[in-house]
């Protein structure tokens, strides 16, 4: 009996194709933005979310165009952040981004929630881990193939904790994006995050460097510094617990 | 997926797909040497992995439309909010804003309307006595 890649007949539902058009779609769509940064870490609580949103700002008040896009799907925390109350809200009929605070352009799951509601999809209720990972990364692809973006200098992709979303981020980009690393300043810290960083150095992702959060506090090591001499990379910032504005400014400045 | 006639060694041809509305999908294959007619029936978990890569069985017809997927899958937990319904509600104040949009929400989903409009928002006001918000 002849096995699958000997049959090669047209396959009327084209199903590769299709993929090809999905990704051919996100290409275009990001077409315009000219840099993209994944800001990640493999520890929940560091402040990705807080770092991500600081620094767009302060990198759009010194005229970028910036968006972010956040791909913490189960967590949206970037309206919070960026909220600009007299915005217009992404949608699905409006996929033009929310410009938010500074002028930064965002998208995030949580605009498509109900505040307060989880992030559930229809389908069956039974074993629905085997497809929700599958549909998270599909709402991942439109966020990046469907939104307008634009023409933008920056997009800072706020991942959640773990690695799985950056896996499939590289997927549907096709290229590992740079990476920008956050940590707080503890050995427990430190470990998690060199998983995450030895995981995207391994996926060919550009090391932008290192951010230490929540520095000067009740938070004791030195793991920005352990991972910078293990990666070969620089700490770029240590956040205080009260930054200024200044110190979002000198992040910014090193990117 | 492919799906061979073994007798007649032949890869059979897609030829109709059915979505009977329970989370099942069916496919019709058909030999286009012998005429014989196979159906692969999948259950809703598989159904539902396909919808997820966003690919439609026996290939597009026309483009996806925007947040496709998110549309039809994802449970937004209340009625949605028309551009105009949202730059309303984006008026009022920020410290009861969110008391307002619940009650719209709660005044929508009662009466099983899945968008909010402003002339959703108008009746609404009208009939809750909700004058000013």
């Amino acid at each position: 009996m002849r096995t699958y890649h000997q049959l090669t007949d047209p396959d009327r539902s084209g199903l590769l194709d299709q993929i090809g058009t999905q990704r051919r779609r996100v290409a275009e769509r990001l077409a315009g933005v000219r840099r993209i940064v994944a800001v990640m870490s493999g520890k929940g609580g560091v402040g990705k979310s807080y770092v991500t949103a600081h620094l767009a700002r302060a990198l759009a008040r010194g005229g970028r165009n910036m968006g972010v896009l956040d791909a913490d799907l189960n967590g949206p925390t970037i309206p919070g952040l960026l909220r600009d109350s007299d915005a217009r809200r992404t949608t699905h009929e409006s996929p033009e981004p929310t410009s938010g605070l500074d002028g930064v352009k965002y998208v995030s799951m949580g605009q498509f929630l109900e505040e307060g509601s989880p992030l559930s999809f229809k389908g069956p209720p039974a074993e629905s881990f085997v497809w929700r990972g599958a549909m998270e990364a599909a709402a991942l692809r439109e966020f990046l193939g469907d939104v307008e973006w634009g023409t933008l200098d920056v997009l800072l992709i706020d991942l959640p904790p773990g690695m799985q979303r950056y896996i499939e981020l590289c997927d549907i980009l096709g290229n590992p994006p740079s990476v920008l690393t956050v940590t707080i300043p503890t050995p427990e810290s430190r470990d998690a995050v060199r998983r995450a960083m030895r995981a995207a150095v391994d996926r060919g992702s550009a090391l932008l460097g290192i951010v230490e959060n929540m520095v000067g506090g009740e938070l004791k090591g030195t793991a920005g510094d352990d991972l910078a001499a293990e990666f070969a990379t620089a700490v770029v910032a240590r956040i205080p617990w009260h930054p200024t504005p200044d110190t979002w400014n000198r992040l910014a400045a090193q990117l | 997926m492919k799906f061979l006639c073994v007798e007649c060694d032949q890869q059979m041809a897609f030829a109709q797909r059915e979505l009977p509305g329970d989370g099942t999908l069916a496919a019709t294959f058909k030999c286009p040497k012998c005429g014989r007619v196979v159906a692969m029936l999948t259950n809703p978990m598989e159904t539902q992995l396909v919808s997820s890569l966003g690919v439609e069985i026996g290939g597009r017809t026309v483009p996806a439309e925007p947040f496709e997927m998110l549309r039809a899958n994802v449970v937004t937990g209340g009625p949605a909010w028309s551009g105009d319904a949202q730059e309303r509600l984006a008026r009022v104040p920020s410290f009861v804003r969110g008391m307002v949009k619940k009650i719209y929400a709660d005044y929508a989903r009662e009466r099983g309307i899945t968008e909010i409009t402003p002339a959703i928002m108008d009746n609404a006001r009208t009939e809750l006595g909700l004058e000013g918000m």
